[in-house]
């Protein structure tokens, strides 16, 4: 790439996705496809993401009274 | 990487943005990974991994532009860092279950959760990453190509490809056994992983 591109802007206009151009050949699995990704989705949270969330603020206020639990990830 | 000075300390309440619109994306991020890397315990550890790679970068971070996006960069970054050291190998869940995806009017076999899931873990990863992105996540091809750091066209030649493969094996019903276990593909996998990373994403996600 020659130049640095803009970032992503947060609510691109979305007019080129997939299913506009041949919505009507749209085949029988992309709902699936979409399925699988919003099931997920609105999975509820695992405590452990609910852990680590807390656990940011934590780490990053020198007084706070950071949690001495696993970190999760290294 | 960069050539900008760092940005000045974020602020607290900009702190607190970062962490809302963070813990926003979450559910997103684990269904991308989920769709990375199949098994649901690996795609979690990832997005972990993710999380506290986003929250020690978030200088980088520029409020307005999509967390979503940027996020995905980080993730794809270390998913991609994590398949050359083997710690992937594409596996399957052989856990999912067996049920019913979706049943498509006027189709004979409805498709089965785990089928979706298999064919979606034998496409090349830069394939499935393309149709994640796209197909999955909703992100136009524009914002895709952002995210893999490739052009629009390379994009939409792969989803292209990988819509391409799954109706074939979905609605031909020719799945194929994991390639992965196959030594040669899983070179060949491995190497068009050199070719994917050779694509950094965006810029400033980089870790």
């Amino acid at each position: 790439m020659a130049s640095r591109k803009a970032p992503v802007k947060a609510n691109q206009e979305r007019g080129d996705t997939l299913g506009t151009r041949d919505a009507e050949h749209a085949p029988a699995w992309a709902n699936g496809l979409k399925q699988l990704y919003d099931d997920v989705v609105e999975e509820p949270l695992p405590d452990a993401f609910k852990d680590l969330l807390a656990q940011l603020d934590a780490d990053d206020e020198p007084s706070g009274d950071a949690p001495s639990s696993d970190k999760g990830a290294q | 990487m960069s050539d900008k000075p760092p940005p000045p300390e974020r602020t607290a309440a900009e702190k607190a943005d970062f962490k809302r619109e963070l813990t926003d994306v979450v559910p997103h991020l684990r269904a991308f990974a989920r769709g990375l890397c199949g098994r649901p315990d690996v795609a979690d550890d990832l997005v972990q991994e993710t999380m506290l790679k986003a929250w020690g970068a978030q200088a980088r971070f520029e409020p307005g532009t999509s967390m979503r996006a940027w996020t995905f960069v980080i993730l794809r970054n270390a998913y991609l860092t994590d398949m050359r050291r083997n710690r992937f190998r594409g596996e399957y869940d052989e856990g999912v279950a067996e049920r019913i995806l979706t049943a498509p009017a006027g189709q004979e076999e409805p498709i089965h959760l785990s089928d979706m899931h298999r064919a979606l873990l034998t496409l090349p990863p830069e394939r499935r990453e393309a149709l994640l992105l796209v197909g999955a996540g909703g992100f136009s091809y524009e914002e895709a190509a952002e995210i893999c750091g490739c052009a629009i066209g390379t994009i939409k030649s792969r989803v292209g490809r990988a819509r391409a493969t799954l109706t074939s094996m979905l609605e031909d019903g020719d799945i194929p056994q994991r390639s992965t276990k196959d030594a040669a593909a899983h070179r060949a996998i491995l190497q068009e992983l050199d070719q994917v990373a050779a694509g950094n994403g965006i810029a400033a996600a980089k870790s």
